[in-house]
């Protein structure tokens, strides 16, 4: 199905399951913990062997030698693979740095060998034996200091252009009777997802199968074939359960190679999970920015003149976080301009995380427009909405598909209690606790990719969709199941919907906050066909039939759905694709963050009281599992503001809190109850579902509503995240 | 070496690696895999079990160490068919996204409850000469030692609040 | 994690017997470090004894009108012991701030004393460190260390201790009760027990070789103010960047210790006669020669405005 006109009424727009705040239905598996995840599947495969991986003890540099004897011999042991002995491998082309490192090591903790060995203990035993010597060579591990040899990054379709420009920025900036010229960094991220990066592999020949956690079962099943050097048709992904991905495993990871390998010189099956302590350096992150941002306005509070500029690092061949992106979009504004640069750093690969750009871009620009409003004499929430544009401002006529900001902001404030804040800082005190109340806007792009499936019939009038598409904890199984029991008039119950599989039709996968729109959209296209079909079928015209309550209806003529397939199961197999409705129009999400803070007076500890988010992001295909994405977004991006920060030792070139007790994610204790409200609204550019993304939308901003929020407790302004305490104590106020 | 474990009422002998933790000789040895390791380390939660009633990290526990307890988990609180009321609770409120801490969390949930009813102070229990409040609070302090990647905790204290209030 | 032969002991005296017959050899109590330095090879013991069926869980009375709390009484029973709460609130309060309740569930007294330091290379077996093998250097120095000690330290270590409970223990001048392998008894005041890092780091607290901690005793009851406060990045299921504990008396003297600032529960005695001149005049004397690096220099401001604070809360 080809969707190159705005849609107009479709069988979605009944809303009888769609849209409506069902439980999901892998509640009960997981709940139970019955849902199989890649390093539990006992009902595959019998015995299996376990394998351990070895990484890099430096940053930069070769092995000199490594010797395994040691290991070999030790008790239980099946194999071990290093780059010496793994054969020729390629790289997957999402890849920066190779996943099994040697002689060359590329950054810290880069798996340079797997021990396979009969059990989980003798592998990890026999992996301490494994002895290498390093000749360590310098690298540059500071993203400050390489600030003077970064360079423009290459521009593609993922990072946009590296630099912007329109009107005259300069000119306009010097003119402003206000401005403000600040510099902000946001620190590097971990995933930190609950489930480690997890692979069995199994060969059969020369026929290759890996259950793993992957975000993306396309990207993965042609990385492995291509790293492998197989044709892609002879490896399968499976990947139904992902314990929570966040752009983590978005990619082909070392535990997939590795265990495809280990499998292959130990002779028999061989899963593998990464030890959670190499985790963040061994796989990807988010990478760390400095961001230059600069406004100009009218006294008004006009924004004429608005740059931002970020700077951030990654492994030679690698690429930015492209902070920037909001910028170009967010605030009206005639002069403007972006820049992004690159820096080289031998620290581990950077790449997406949870709202890739928008995350740590709006960290820092709305920090900036809480400290605009307030140069202003303006109320942020007021300053935003004077400054709202229905147009690309890059490129003024280009619409956005749909843009209630305002409303976001208007009905934000009224719910929270706005009006109640003080504009001065620092003026609120309960007991021992300074209150501070702010906001700030969210803001994340909607994208369309082309994304398949394909749907089944069987004579009971059961309906089984089956897609690539993965559930990380996002709702996929349910929204889908939404999707087909809409367009096929069939309750919840009579429908199946299997995921993760390279043997399904490839969808859009789960990232950039695209899943849902694009794969319940390609599951509509997958129906619409096998309506048709049934339609043909039983005799009907397609366009007058009606499904509904199980049954296919035309003027009073009525057949069960099933009957259809009385003679055998129907097949019907499509994909959405796009035309260039996302060109003639912007398709963004916008929302609204609002924060309430205490400081502790004496101790400056930060905690969050009260957290709303306003959001708007087309057609909610599932307010339940909507409004989780949006909390969960939402208590990452409370993380990122407080404490979240993967330590740079400068000097060794490594991340050094690489585990859950050094990297600190919010816990229950540092998260309030969340009100979430979405508007009530449809986008027809987007896709027949009238649906945008929401999964990314909810981390976009918050960091700064808590920042502003610190800000308006105690009068002092942190522009280095993240906002601990020891950034502002000895600006507090004395403790009597 | 040799221990007697009963897993969910049920007895077991498993012959043993002194090194097996109890997560690993329920999950790999028993295929019990609703107990999850998320970090093998004591820093997540995901493996929470309960051991004689009693939560506690399953990773950081010798299986050898364990002889003739009573180990509850999650498969022995409720079935897809026939959910624990906790689980229920969790499915209504959406007290979990990817799953993968989930078991951890609603073993852990059940034994706050009885924590509470048993008098046992937290953290941010007001005054230590009385009993614990029933609060949201509470209830957040006592959980955390089970980490939500997904962030799903105003769901997840919901849903215990819950089951909390239909006890009281 | 090496492999091991396991035994359970049948009595403290074999225990500590056992130890001495097998070089190297670990208690292990409820485990929660010990394993877990075990699967990172930073503690590789080739026998591991047992102690948890000694019936050391016991807490009873004293002749003087303290408490003799069993080694292996668990972090929760031990907060919620009504005479804990009632009479040694700073210890309940110290308790109940660390970890989490799953662990307090399994972590011992005893084995919270012998908590190893939570400093990041120290737990990182590619990075140099004196204390996990010793003369190798300390990478902490001139690396990342905001969380790390700021006195008492040396130019070979830089480690805090992480215990919570140790810091109370030390306000409430409790002694540690230990056999030793001859089966002789003895006790250590808790103010002698752990030791600073000086030249050997990996040498963290006076037990002997084989050595068993069977009790923590603790003196008749202060009374007083008891207040406990820990000062954490995360609310909860954190190391303290630092904690402080205090008793104060109505008359405004007291006892103060501080924790997450150096290798044991930072105590010192002198500085305690300042208290009524408040947090200022005690830190001048409780700080005196500390030496803090850039990134946990903070750490001086934070103790004297959280001790303020705790003034504050005693007073009021």
């Amino acid at each position: 199905m080809k969707f190159d006109t705005p849609a107009t009424t479709n069988p979605i727009d009944r809303l009888k399951v769609v849209g409506q705040p069902l439980d999901r239905i892998d509640g009960p598996l997981k709940t139970t913990g019955t849902a199989p995840y890649a390093y539990e599947r006992h009902d595959v495969v019998a015995d299996p062997a376990y394998g351990h991986v070895v990484g890099a003890a430096i940053a930069k540099g070769r092995i000199q030698r490594m010797d395994l004897a040691a290991a070999r011999h030790a008790p239980g042991v099946l194999a071990i693979v290093t780059a010496a002995n793994a054969g020729t491998l390629d790289k997957g082309s999402f890849n920066t740095a190779r996943l099994l490192g040697g002689p060359d090591i590329e950054h810290y903790h880069q798996a340079v060998a797997l021990v396979v060995a009969e059990s989980f203990e003798q592998a990890r035993a026999a992996a301490e034996l494994v002895r290498i010597d390093y000749a360590p060579e310098p690298g540059s591990f500071n993203l400050r200091a390489a600030a003077g040899s970064a360079t423009l990054p290459h521009e593609n379709d993922i990072t946009g252009p590296a630099e912007t420009h329109v009107g005259d920025f300069t000119e306009a900036f010097a003119r402003a009777p206000v401005t403000l010229d600040e510099t902000y960094t946001t620190p590097d991220h971990s995933h930190a997802m609950m489930e480690p990066h997890a692979t069995l592999a199994q060969w059969d020949g020369d026929r290759l199968t890996v259950w793993t956690s992957n975000q993306m079962i396309a990207w993965a099943n042609a990385d492995l074939a291509k790293t492998l050097g197989l044709p892609k048709e002879k490896v399968r992904v499976v990947s139904p359960f992902i314990g929570g991905g966040f752009g983590g495993k978005l990619f082909l990871r070392a535990d997939v190679l590795l265990a495809a390998l280990g499998a292959r010189a130990a002779g028999r099956p061989v899963k593998v999970a990464l030890q959670r302590p190499l985790i963040a350096n061994n796989t990807t992150h988010r990478p760390a920015t400095i961001q230059r941002i600069r406004l100009g306005a009218e006294r008004d509070g006009t924004i004429t003149a608005i740059a931002h500029e970020s700077l951030s690092g990654d492994l030679k061949g690698g690429g930015p976080e492209t902070a920037v992106n909001q910028t170009r979009l967010l605030y009206a504004g005639r002069n403007r301009m972006t820049a992004m640069r690159l820096a080289v750093l031998d620290l581990p690969e950077g790449n997406a995380m949870r709202a890739p750009g928008e995350a740590p871009g709006m960290m820092a620009l709305e920090i900036a427009m809480d400290e605009m409003a307030e140069k202003l004499g303006l109320d942020p929430v007021e300053f935003r909405i004077r400054n709202d544009t229905q147009v690309d401002p890059e490129n003024p006529q280009r619409p956005f598909s749909s843009r209630p900001f305002i409303e976001c902001l208007r009905l934000g404030a009224e719910r929270f209690g706005w009006s109640a804040r003080s504009p001065r800082p620092g003026q609120r005190r309960e007991g021992q606790w300074l209150i501070g109340m702010a906001m700030a806007a969210a803001f994340r792009n909607n994208l369309l990719m082309k994304s398949g499936a394909r749907v089944r019939l069987d004579k009971a009038g059961r309906v089984t969709v089956e897609t690539d598409m993965t559930d990380i904890g996002t709702g996929s199984y349910t929204i889908i199941a939404q999707t087909a029991a809409e367009t096929m008039g069939v309750p919840m119950e009579q429908v199946v919907v299997r995921l993760g599989d390279s043997e399904f039709p490839v969808s859009a996968g789960s990232g950039g906050q695209f899943g849902a729109n694009n794969a319940t959209s390609g599951v509509y296209a997958a129906c619409v066909k096998l309506r048709e079909e049934v339609a043909r079928r039983l005799g009907f015209n397609s366009r007058e039939a009606e499904f509904s309550d199980g049954e296919v209806r035309v003027g009073n003529r009525t057949i069960a759905l099933g009957a259809a397939a009385a003679e055998g199961e129907i097949v019907a197999e499509d994909f959405i694709e796009y035309g260039d409705l996302d060109k003639t129009h912007q398709q963004s999400t916008f929302g609204a963050h609002f924060v309430e803070v205490a400081v502790d007076r004496a101790t400056g500890e930060a905690r969050i009281r009260r957290m709303l988010a306003v959001c708007a992001a087309g057609r909610i295909l599932n307010p339940k599992s909507a409004r989780s994405q949006v909390i969960g977004a939402m208590t990452m991006g409370a993380g990122a503001a407080l404490m979240e920060e993967l330590a740079v030792d400068t000097r060794r070139g490594f991340f050094v809190n690489h585990d859950l007790a050094g990297y600190e994610v919010p816990v229950h204790a540092d998260v309030p109850h969340q009100e979430v409200i979405f508007l009530d609204e449809t986008d027809p550019f987007s896709s027949p579902m009238k649906a945008k993304g929401v999964g990314e939308l909810g981390i976009c901003g918050v960091g700064a509503a808590v920042a502003n929020a610190i800000y308006s407790a105690t009068g002092v302004r942190i522009r280095d995240y993240p906002i601990t305490l020891d950034k502002y104590l000895d600006r507090l106020p004395d403790v009597a | 070496m040799k221990v007697r474990l009963v897993v969910n009422g049920t007895p077991h002998e498993l012959n043993l690696d002194t090194r097996t933790s109890l997560l690993d000789a329920l999950r790999e040895h028993l295929h019990l895999t609703g107990t999850k390791k998320g970090c093998d380390h004591g820093q997540c939660g995901a493996c929470t079990v309960l051991v004689d009633g009693v939560r506690i990290n399953s990773c950081l526990t010798l299986a050898v160490m364990h002889e003739g307890d009573r180990v509850t988990t999650i498969e022995g609180l409720g079935t897809p068919e026939r959910l624990h009321p906790m689980q229920a609770a969790f499915v209504r409120h959406d007290g979990y996204q990817c799953g993968y801490c989930t078991p951890g969390q609603i073993c852990s949930a059940i034994a706050v409850l009885d924590e509470i009813n048993e008098g046992i102070p937290s953290h941010v229990t007001e005054r230590l000469d009385g009993a614990p409040e029933l609060s949201a609070d509470e209830l957040r302090e006592r959980m955390t030692g089970n980490v939500c990647r997904c962030g799903a905790y105003s769901n997840i204290v919901d849903a215990i609040s819950e089951i909390a209030g239909s006890r009281a | 994690m090496r492999s091991f032969s396991y035994e359970r002991a049948a009595s403290p005296a074999q225990a500590a017997e056992a130890a001495i017959h097998n070089p190297g050899a670990k208690f292990i109590a409820g485990g929660t470090n010990l394993l877990d330095l075990m699967k990172l090879q930073i503690e590789a013991p080739p026998h591991l004894i047992d102690v948890n069926g000694l019936g050391l869980d016991e807490i009873t009375p004293t002749e003087d009108g303290g408490l003799r709390v069993g080694a292996l009484v668990s972090n929760t029973r031990l907060a919620a012991d009504m005479r804990i709460r009632c009479d040694y609130a700073l210890l309940a309060r110290a308790l109940l701030s660390g970890a989490s309740g799953q662990l307090r569930n399994k972590a011992t007294t005893a084995g919270n004393l012998l908590q190893r330091t939570r400093c990041p290379y120290f737990y990182d077996t590619a990075q140099p460190c004196n204390k996990r093998q010793p003369g190798s250097g300390c990478s902490a120095i001139g690396g990342v260390s905001r969380q790390l000690g700021v006195i008492g330290t040396s130019e070979a270590c830089i480690a805090t201790h992480p215990s919570d409970m140790a810091v109370a223990l030390r306000v409430l001048d409790a002694e540690v009760e230990t056999v030793r392998a001859d089966g002789t008894c003895r006790r250590i005041a808790m103010a002698d027990f752990h030791l600073l890092p000086g030249d050997t780091p990996h040498i963290e607290t006076m037990l002997e070789p084989g050595e068993l901690i069977t009790a923590v005793v603790l003196p008749h009851p202060v009374g007083g103010r008891h207040i406990y406060r820990k000062v954490r990045d995360r609310a909860s299921y954190a190391f303290a960047l630092v904690s402080i504990g205090a008793i104060v008396q109505p008359d405004g003297s007291g006892r103060v210790a501080v924790g997450g600032v150096a290798h044991k529960p930072w105590r010192v005695e002198a500085a305690e006669s300042e208290l009524p001149r408040g947090a200022q005049s005690v830190c001048e004397r409780l700080l005196a020669g500390a030496r803090p690096t850039r990134d946990n220099a903070f750490k001086i401001t934070l103790v004297e405005r959280t001790l303020r604070a705790v003034l504050n809360e005693a007073r009021g």
